[in-house]
């Protein structure tokens, strides 16, 4: 009797979808339990071997196409030995390695690695050859003097990123991107190397310091509303002219046609 | 419809020959050619639901009258907001406050008489079509030979045709008398000083070192790093007492250090870059707006103004947009201390074109 039971309940029609479930379960639950365990791991250490090879790992399977087995370069993609440990956090940290096509200028997409990858990456670039490192947390929090910064902005950055950090166009189908959600350690990684077309501000021309007081400077656009209202997105005259065309002489189109009609 | 005092009798009057008079009105000063399309003439007159029902005509007229109440209420408001929300402490979000809430009175106010006023005529008034003929503008014969007399009148008893030598020194009076105030431009410029020598030099002199803008630190050659671009002032500008501004806006300089093998130099300007670094002006020469959007890999340097692009690993040629000459290099060298120092002033005018510039 038992035996036609159990036999009746491998048999029933939801059999199938419970082992599925079940499996599915455990192998969901043992993935969690294991990448925990990674994450529990936390810091990774820029010097330690295991880091590295980590990182050449990475790096021979998704860079190593463009940029050469040891990071030499090819006649696709620039050497990276000397770059540091900064530039591949930007590049990669931003989604911009590996780049999606060849283009004007690598465009920012969703981040393709786990940030302890980025890191192995980075560390594993910067045990290449020296280079800028990534820089320590005082320096991209923010807690500058953003007046100061906002000066040095104006003067270094503002002309291809705008002054309200909206971004702008540069020649032949190039753009400084809007700097209005990019992390701190981004912007100062960005000012340090110069990715892309963006020229180099080394420590010598902007000093630490005065990099943090920019970054203040751009949280301090992030955190606080233009006290003039809608800002149009701070793109100055074009967008506002768009605007009061599209919108100023519609309406005055709409209450012309209004005045003239005859009424019923 | 209520017609002008001018309803184009006079001029019915005067052409009276002509045919097309069936329809209301006269055909004023129009010129009605013999083959004319027939005038349709009005369409039938619609009555209007105001004009049929009384309910509603109340009802346009509350509209009305509500609108111009409101009118009063946005003015009143207007003038309640600058008193609730007045600009006292130095609080930017104070004025903001203060603009929009006077802004949204007065445009309550100005709103409210315009609608109603257009509902008011569009829905009340007499919705009758009719003509208002446009009226002759010339007088009638007589004056028009009076007018013609009084100048040939006034013409013999001046002189003015007979007596030349007269005539022709007076014209001449006329045409001198506004060059005074051509003369007067020149105060625009400063007095003591030659405008097209100020045009022409900057603050930068032999020896004068390259400074970091804002802050007046000199610059060492070996700071400049491949691929930085640097804004340089001229050391000193920062402690100038009076027109640091206008020194500034002709002496600032864009430093930029490109691989050597990736400049191009002409022969007799070899000696003005030191191993890959070179300065040039940051002042359009196509009207004057800072050049300043570098890009390290294709040395392109981009004015946002009008677009025009100089290439700076060929001497700030123009390669694109609306200027017509390459931006002025400024000769630089290195000090005995490893300082970057000018080796002369800019050798031509920085900036747009002016009049006497060669």
């Amino acid at each position: 009797m038992t035996r036609t039971k159990r036999r009746a309940g491998r048999r029933h029609p939801l059999a199938t979808v419970a082992l599925l479930a079940l499996g599915l379960v455990f192998t969901g639950g043992a993935y969690a339990a294991l990448s925990s365990g990674t994450v529990a791991q936390a810091e990774i250490d820029p010097n330690s071997q295991q880091t590295i090879e980590e990182g050449k790992k990475l790096f021979q399977a998704n860079c190593a196409t463009c940029h050469g087995l040891e990071a030499q370069g090819t006649a696709n993609g620039p050497s990276l030995i000397g770059v540091g440990a900064a530039s591949v956090d930007f590049q990669v940290g931003t989604g911009r390695m590996p780049m999606q096509m060849q283009g004007p200028q690598a465009q920012e997409k969703p981040v393709q690695f786990t940030d302890d990858q980025v890191k192995q990456l980075a560390y594993y670039v910067a045990s290449l050859g020296p280079g800028p490192d990534i820089p320590a947390d005082h320096l991209v929090n923010g807690g500058g003097d953003a007046a100061n910064g906002a000066e040095l902005f104006r003067i270094n950055c503002a002309m291809c990123h705008n002054v309200a950090g909206a971004g702008g166009a540069l020649t032949e189908g190039k753009f400084a991107p809007p700097l209005t959600d990019v992390s701190g350690v981004h912007i100062y990684e960005a000012m340090v190397t110069g990715p892309q077309n963006m020229p180099v501000f080394n420590d010598l021309n902007i000093t630490p310091e005065d990099k943090r007081d920019v970054i203040t400077y751009l949280k301090y656009l992030q955190d606080n509303r233009s006290p003039g209202g809608f800002e149009l997105g701070s793109l100055g005259p074009v967008a506002e002219g768009l605007f009061i065309w599209i919108f100023g002489l519609g309406a005055i189109v709409a209450i012309t046609v209004w005045i003239t009609a005859k009424s019923n | 419809m209520a017609q002008d005092d001018h309803s184009g009798t006079e001029l019915a009057a005067a052409d009276s020959s002509l045919a097309a008079q069936e329809f209301a009105g006269s055909t004023g000063t129009a010129v009605i050619p013999h083959d004319a399309f027939e005038n349709p003439g009005f369409e039938p007159h619609r009555p209007r639901v105001t004009d049929e029902d009384a309910g509603r005509e109340k009802r346009a007229q509350r509209t009305v009258y509500t609108l111009f109440y409101l009118s009063i209420l946005g003015s009143v408001w207007a003038i309640a907001a600058y008193m609730l929300f007045p600009i006292e402490s130095n609080d930017v979000g104070a004025v903001r406050l203060n603009n929009m809430f006077i802004g949204l009175g007065v445009t309550l106010a100005l709103l409210g008489i315009g609608f109603g006023a257009v509902h008011w005529g569009k829905t009340l008034m007499t919705s009758a079509e009719s003509i208002d003929v446009r009226h002759p503008i010339g007088g009638s014969e007589a004056t028009q030979q009076g007018a013609v007399e009084v100048f040939r009148q006034a013409d013999e008893e001046s002189g003015f045709s007979r007596r030349t030598v007269i005539r022709n020194s007076l014209i001449g009076a006329l045409l001198v008398f506004p060059l005074p105030a051509v003369v007067l431009f020149r105060g625009l410029a400063p007095q003591d000083q030659i405008p097209v020598e100020l045009l022409s030099h900057t603050m930068w002199a032999k020896g004068t070192r390259l400074a970091l803008d804002p802050s007046g630190v000199p610059i060492r050659a070996a700071d400049v790093t491949i691929g930085s671009a640097f804004h340089v002032i001229p050391e000193g500008l920062v402690d100038l007492e009076h027109g640091r501004l206008e020194e500034k806006a002709k002496a600032a300089v864009l430093l930029m250090r490109l691989d050597p093998s990736e400049l191009n130099e002409a022969p007799d300007r070899e000696s003005w870059s030191y191993d890959g670094i070179v300065a040039y002006s940051k002042i359009c020469t196509h009207v004057g707006c800072p050049v300043a959007l570098y890009e390290q890999h294709t040395h392109h340097l981009l004015c946002p103004c009008h677009q025009s692009q100089f290439d700076v690993a060929n001497h700030c040629e123009v390669i694109f947009g609306p200027a017509k000459r390459p931006l002025p290099q400024l000769p630089i060298a290195v000090d005995d201390e490893g300082y970057l120092i000018a080796q002369s002033d800019f050798t031509e005018p920085v900036g747009p074109s002016f009049w006497e510039r060669h």
